[in-house]
């Protein structure tokens, strides 16, 4: 079980090798996330410094906290963002055009001496200071030692902490929803009035557009059997747009011909 | 020794020797389940399936993959470049990682050393196979957005809501798991079934587990995040050449990656079938290799059963059963099983445990009796209401007097 516990305050060959090619990488992506343009590419970034942070916790010897890091965050946090940044677009960037007036000098101003602040702190804590316990916490293996702290002296804590989160998501969806003045037609309205409808076509779903084998584009109306164009065929934006052709010089010709 | 104190003496280059092997053998199992996949769902449709390539067709798939990569690699004009190159390469990697902590085998002398098909075995083994899976997500959401265009983001969209969704429905079904064999390593769950398969002892999270492993790798009849009906593709509309090769590669190994975890989980592992223990011995050890590739390829024509059987669902029902059917189920089937573990740790006598057994199924009649009777009741409000009558004819539905057809036989 503790095949993966060394001694405490050591640091091995192989975690020094990962630090050292991870650390600088992780320190660009986090810088990069705050430079770059598009709010796609700096939550990517962010996922990618979380990915990292675990690395580095399993390299320490804390297995659970590394792989819930990766589950909680990069997977479900991060795919939530994600999921709303994808409703913005591919093409928007965000303007960097100054709204309220003296915002820059003091944001630098608080950002520095805020890191400063935890530079300072992290640096008491950990600099010339012996770190203990590690091999006494991970005795019984590294997730039976973080459950038996979760459930018995935190246990109070964890649970307030949960009703928290799910009043949180409760209230939201409360504030979110509002009773529909009538009932939004679903999916599920639409087949079955597809089916219920005056003519049974529906069912299958409109005609496709295009004049077979002469111009399949979807800018032009399919032809009905009886040679007249099939105005359901294409889309009533095109049609709106103007960007609709007519269908004429498209039929063939040969049907003139043995007409004739 | 457990498992993980034999991969512990493991030298380096055994490791490596392992890695090389999964990666083989994962590629491999591609191109096979490519070409058995079409052989299946043809027979299923009255079909030959691929047959010219190689006896019975078998390089078909290998022919197919050299074609795909000579093909011209596209890349749109509104697309994310970086983003647009990144995303197969996201999904094309991860769906390997998960095989580091599956166990192919049991003992066995591998070049003189004695070890197991096993590259690494970690505490939280099964965890890391989801966090890994999280990670290829990004793959398919990312595909989607940076192709700049409707379809491919429609169907990222899907997938992500897809994955949060069934994601975890699929935890929630492990955990049963995790309760009854004390531990969340791979080899450890394994040796926990030498008596019963979890499949027999928990079949309520067997069940819950299959369900949601099938709406994890975008397979039919959860694939509504490539729709060819209604999404052109979806996710891959725009990918093209080696690109979509990787897609391609990544769908089918994370099929061959959770059937592998299912088999683990659920199947025994590499164990043999109960009362053909003796056959675990045969080859040195290297027949544990062949019970799980067994169990493997079970999952997998399941997989290709569901596909050549069921339409694909509609998106406000695929959700709807996994929030409201599956998460709700499988927390009840928690609280039971906890519940039970419990009662029999605390040395309760058998009686009680029957009892609160019998106690549950009680409630699950009443339950699902009333449901029953509140479903024929709201059928009947139903009939009440206003139904158009259509104006093409209808044949007569069984059991009723159609009004118009009788009418129109007598006059």
């Amino acid at each position: 079980m503790d095949s993966f516990a060394i001694e405490v305050g050591q640091t091995l060959a192989p975690e020094a090798t990962l630090f050292w090619i991870l650390a600088p990488l992780a320190v660009i992506a986090a810088l990069g996330m705050l430079f770059v343009k598009k709010a796609v590419h700096s939550a990517l970034l962010l996922a990618w410094v979380m990915v990292t942070l675990a690395i580095f916790y399993i390299a320490q010897d804390a297995l659970f906290l590394g792989i819930v890091q990766i589950i909680v965050y990069t997977g479900a946090v991060m795919m939530l963002f994600l999921f709303i940044l994808m409703l913005v677009g591919v093409d928007s960037s965000d303007s960097l055009v100054e709204n309220i007036r003296g915002q820059r000098p003091l944001a630098i101003t608080a950002a520095i001496g805020l890191s400063g602040l935890l530079v300072s702190l992290i640096a008491r804590a950990n600099l010339g200071v012996e770190a203990v316990g590690l091999r006494g916490a991970n005795s019984e293996g590294n997730v039976q030692g973080i459950a038996r702290e979760l459930f018995t002296n935190y246990v109070w804590a964890f649970e307030v902490v949960s009703a928290l989160l799910i009043t949180a998501a409760v209230g939201a969806m409360v504030l979110a929803h509002s009773n529909p003045v009538k009932s939004r037609t679903a999916q599920r309205d639409k087949s079955i009035a597809r089916f219920r409808g005056d003519s049974i076509a529906a069912a299958a779903g409109l005609p496709g557009s295009g004049v077979y084998a002469l111009h399949n584009a979807v800018d032009v109306p399919a032809l009905l059997p009886d040679g007249s164009p099939a105005p359901s065929s294409i889309s009533a934006t095109l049609e709106a747009r103007g960007d609709m052709l007519s269908s004429k010089p498209f039929e063939l010709e040969v049907k003139k011909e043995e007409e004739d | 020794m457990t498992n993980a104190e034999i991969i512990a003496t493991d030298p380096g280059w055994i490791t490596l020797v392992k890695g090389l092997l999964i990666f083989v053998v994962c590629v491999l199992a591609t191109l096979m389940s490519v070409w058995g996949e079409r052989r299946l769902v043809a027979r299923m449709q009255q079909r030959m399936g691929p047959n010219r390539v190689g006896p019975f067709g078998l390089i078909q798939a290998l022919a197919d993959g050299v074609k795909l990569a000579l093909k011209e690699d596209l890349i749109p004009k509104a697309a994310d470049r970086i983003v647009f190159v990144i995303a197969p390469i996201i999904s094309a990697t991860t769906c390997f990682m998960a095989f580091a902590v599956i166990p192919l085998s049991g003992p066995v002398n591998l070049f003189g050393q004695e070890t197991v098909m096993q590259m690494t075995d970690i505490p939280v083994g099964v965890l890391y196979i989801f966090a890994i899976a999280s990670i290829g997500v990004y793959g398919i959401v990312l595909a989607g957005w940076s192709s700049g265009s409707t379809y491919p983001l429609l169907g990222g969209l899907r997938s992500s809501a897809q994955v949060i969704s069934y994601e975890i429905a699929m935890g929630l079904s492990l955990v049963a798991v995790f309760i009854y064999a004390g531990s969340m390593s791979t080899a450890e769950i394994v040796s926990a079934q030498d008596q019963w398969w979890f499949c027999v002892t928990l079949f309520p999270s067997f069940v819950i587990f299959a369900i949601s492993m099938v709406g994890e790798t975008n397979r039919a009849p959860f694939d509504l995040a490539e729709a060819e009906g209604e999404l052109v593709g979806g996710f891959h509309t725009e990918y093209s050449s080696l690109k979509f090769a990787l897609f391609f590669l990544a769908e089918y190994v994370n099929i061959v990656a959770v059937s592998a975890l299912a088999t683990t989980l659920f199947l025994g592992g590499y164990r043999a079938l109960p009362g053909l223990g003796f056959t675990e011995s045969w080859l040195g050890g290297w027949f544990t290799v062949i019970w799980f590739l067994a169990k493997v390829v079970f999952f997998f024509f399941i997989f290709v059963w569901l596909r050549g059987t069921l339409p694909r669902l509609r998106y406000d029902q695929f959700m709807k059963f996994g929030w409201k059917v599956l998460i709700p189920f499988s927390l009840i089937w928690i609280l039971i099983v906890s519940t039970l573990r419990v009662l029999s740790q605390q040395g309760a006598p058998r009686s009680v445990l029957i009892g609160f057994s019998f106690g549950i199924v009680l409630l699950v009649l009443a339950g699902s009796s009333l449901f029953e009777s509140s479903k024929k009741r709201r059928a009947q409000e139903d009939e009440l209401g206003e139904v158009a009558v259509p104006s093409f004819p209808v044949p007569a539905i069984p059991g009723k007097i159609n009004k118009n057809r009788t009418e129109q036989l007598n006059g």
